[in-house]
């Protein structure tokens, strides 16, 4: 049977026809680009009721990508946090090692239905690219990926992981040669090569149906954790917890529980060297709203509107916009948004990877050090559930560096 | 209320001429050029001139206007300056219709109501925000209409006949046809693929019809002028002025390049 692709949300959390949550989302994007967003728009509308497609996405998300994945209980962490029990919903254990292949696992069975032969992606930690060469190695399709060079420089083993892969790597080396960058470059690439190829991008912002689309894929991460919640400890946790870059983790795990007015939900952006020096990539926390890769959002930007450098260490946050649906969440107080310095990040990282053996990447990491914070403040009998959206192992050079310590 | 668009485009139909439009990014090379370089393109033959709003993250542009872009932004360039770089402009060229293009954000910023305000007393005559298609444009597009500044809309090779009249019946002074999928600079403008969609725009809207992307000399120029109202040249221009040694020399650059463009196209009319 399939799982249906369903909406528990109220529906003042669905966006209008051009994609707007309130305010936000729309279709901010150049004439030639109208149409292939139209036809995704129907495709996707379209296969997502069929049958045997969700009946295909089901069966790859099972038997390729290995879910459900497991909610842990972090004892150890939980005792060290002093309050509030801890829950880890284990994305890590995904085949590639993020929740990043839930969507392009998705992405990819449509770029195949829609017959379409060519893949592009924009990655910033690399998880995105990963999982976006590893469909495209399976369903034997060229794919490009577009990556900047500072991150190109930060994430050598990812880059590695996706020629091993077959994928083409380009570096880009315009503006901020980081994450926005790696968009725009994507998006130059489809405005030009618009009939036989599928841009897979791998967070909730784009114009829509993007931002629709992307959360859909990753719902199953809220979804599961949910049915989890409830078969295993009979009740559903007092709090969601999941690092913000983009936010496609933090709105997998948030969508499904929007209509549970109980169950609050917090998104961790990240404050870098601390949200007063300006030097972080606190979007919701620190920016307004503004207009950036196709749609209306937070952002960061100067007062002439120029979009800002942005600053993480972890190089998955490292991005100066957000998913509309977090701006809409955020103004309607659905949702809070938090920040969590590199530092606490790092502390958040050690302490996980020492008490319970998991070493997460530096962008849970952020979703870590904030659930302890807030576990610390609540009672016994409340429950924190954190999206461990990835695995670490990516990250061990850069934590290496960063202690001096030479590998 | 008339527009200086309408009205040029109305006397070129009149001398059976197609409109030159050449694009420079405003602050490139450098910001205290840009108003001697528009004269000197107006006096070498541009019937309307686009004025490039340098933004950080201009995904629908090639590498030479994203340089471009990235050399005036270095120098402090902001809508904020276009501005006052139009003010000075029409106080020697109160004509020529000058069109502000970019992209939404820096607009954002600066306000709908306070830019379509500043614009309009500055002598700005319409807007083209590469990211912003006509549905997105609903509240912007009150405060432009109040200030009888044109929004100007791009067609695409991409865009559906329903799609076109659409367009059509929102768009004003002109309509901007990309004249291929791709980005700005691009060299891949291929006539024969340009006279179908043509006719077909023209089928649907009564507007003057500029077209632009990958228009690099006389010879290309003077092939579209053939079809079209009008002639947008971006990149091949801002290649010109790029290291130019004082504003002198960007200025003769840019008549240099610009006067056999002109006599290309008016004799490609004879």
């Amino acid at each position: 049977m399939s799982t249906e692709i369903e909406f528990v949300s109220e529906p003042s959390f669905e966006p209008d026809e051009l994609g707007h949550f309130g305010p936000y989302g729309g279709t901010y994007v150049s004439e030639t680009l109208i149409h292939a967003h139209e036809e995704l728009k129907e495709a996707y509308y379209r296969w997502r009721k069929d049958d045997e497609f969700m009946a295909r996405l089901d069966a790859d998300l099972a038997h390729y990508v290995g879910r459900p994945s497991p909610v842990y209980h972090a004892s150890r962490l939980t005792e060290v946090a002093g309050g509030a029990r801890v829950l880890l919903k284990r994305e890590d254990l995904n085949h590639t090692g993020a929740h990043k292949i839930n969507n392009t696992v998705g992405q990819a069975l449509l770029a195949d239905y829609m017959g379409k032969s060519r893949i592009i992606a924009e990655t910033g930690a690399g998880q995105h690219g990963v999982a976006s060469a590893t469909v495209a190695a399976r369903l034997g399709k060229e794919c490009v990926v577009y990556m900047g060079e500072v991150d190109i420089q930060r994430q050598a083993i990812n880059v590695f992981r996706m020629k091993l892969l077959g994928a083409e790597v380009r570096a880009v080396s315009s503006g901020s040669k980081t994450l926005k960058d790696a968009l725009n470059e994507a998006m130059r690439d489809w405005v030009t090569n618009v009939d036989d190829t599928f841009y897979i991008i791998g967070t909730v912002a784009g114009a829509h149906p993007y931002p629709v689309m992307v959360r859909d894929f990753n719902a199953v991460v809220g979804r599961e954790a949910r049915r989890q919640m409830l078969d295993e400890y009979d009740a559903l946790p007092d709090a969601l917890v999941a690092c913000v870059g983009g936010g496609s983790n933090a709105l997998g795990l948030f969508h499904p529980f929007l209509g549970d007015r109980d169950v609050k939900m917090y998104g961790v952006e990240a404050a870098g060297h601390g949200l007063h020096t300006g030097e972080h990539a606190a979007s919701l926390c620190a920016g307004r709203p503004g207009v950036l890769h196709g749609c209306r959002t937070y952002l960061m930007d100067d007062d002439a509107g120029q979009i800002q450098h942005t600053h993480s260490v972890s190089a998955g946050l490292d991005y100066p916009g957000v998913g509309p649906e977090h701006a809409w969440l955020k103004d309607t107080g659905r949702a809070q948004y938090v920040g969590i310095t590199d530092d606490e990040a790092m502390q958040a990282f050690h302490q996980l990877t020492r008490l319970e053996g998991i070493l997460p990447a530096l962008e849970s990491s952020h979703a870590v050090a904030y659930a302890m914070k807030l576990a610390a403040e609540m009672r016994p009998d409340q429950t924190v559930l954190v999206n461990l959206s990835g695995r670490g192992d990516k990250d061990v050079q850069t934590v290496a560096e960063l202690e001096g310590i030479s590998l | 209320m008339s527009n200086r668009i309408d009205r040029r485009f109305s006397s070129l139909a009149d001398q059976q001429r197609a409109a030159l439009i050449p694009f420079i990014t405003a602050g490139d090379p450098e910001p205290g050029w840009t108003v001697a370089i528009m004269h000197s393109l107006v006096k070498a033959g541009a019937d309307v001139l686009e004025l490039g709003v340098p933004f950080s993250d201009p995904a629908a542009d090639g590498p030479v206007i994203q340089a471009a872009s990235e050399r005036a932004i270095a120098q402090g360039v902001s809508l904020c300056t276009v501005l006052g770089i139009v003010r000075e402009f029409r106080e020697q060229d109160p004509d020529t219709p000058v069109v502000l293009m970019g992209y939404l954000n820096p607009i954002e910023r600066y306000g709908h109501a306070d830019f379509a305000r500043d614009a309009s007393s500055a002598g700005v005559d319409g807007i083209l925000m590469v990211d912003c298609p006509p549905e997105e444009m609903v509240h912007l597009r009150g405060e432009l209409d109040d200030h009888g500044i044109y929004p100007i809309c791009l067609v695409a090779p991409t865009t559906t006949p329903e799609r076109m009249s659409s367009i059509a019946s929102q768009a004003r002074g002109y309509i901007y046809y990309v004249s291929f999928k791709g980005i700005t600079g691009a060299n891949r403008l291929e006539q024969a693929n340009l006279e179908k969609p043509v006719s077909e725009l023209r089928a649907h809207c009564d507007l003057p019809l500029a077209v632009g992307f990958g228009i690099k000399g006389p010879e290309s120029a003077a092939a579209v002028a053939g079809l079209a109202d009008g002639v947008v040249i971006g990149s091949a221009l801002i290649e010109q002025l790029a290291g130019s040694a004082t504003g002198q020399q960007a200025c003769d650059r840019a008549s240099d390049f610009l006067a056999p463009i002109r006599e290309a196209m008016d004799n490609s009319r004879l």
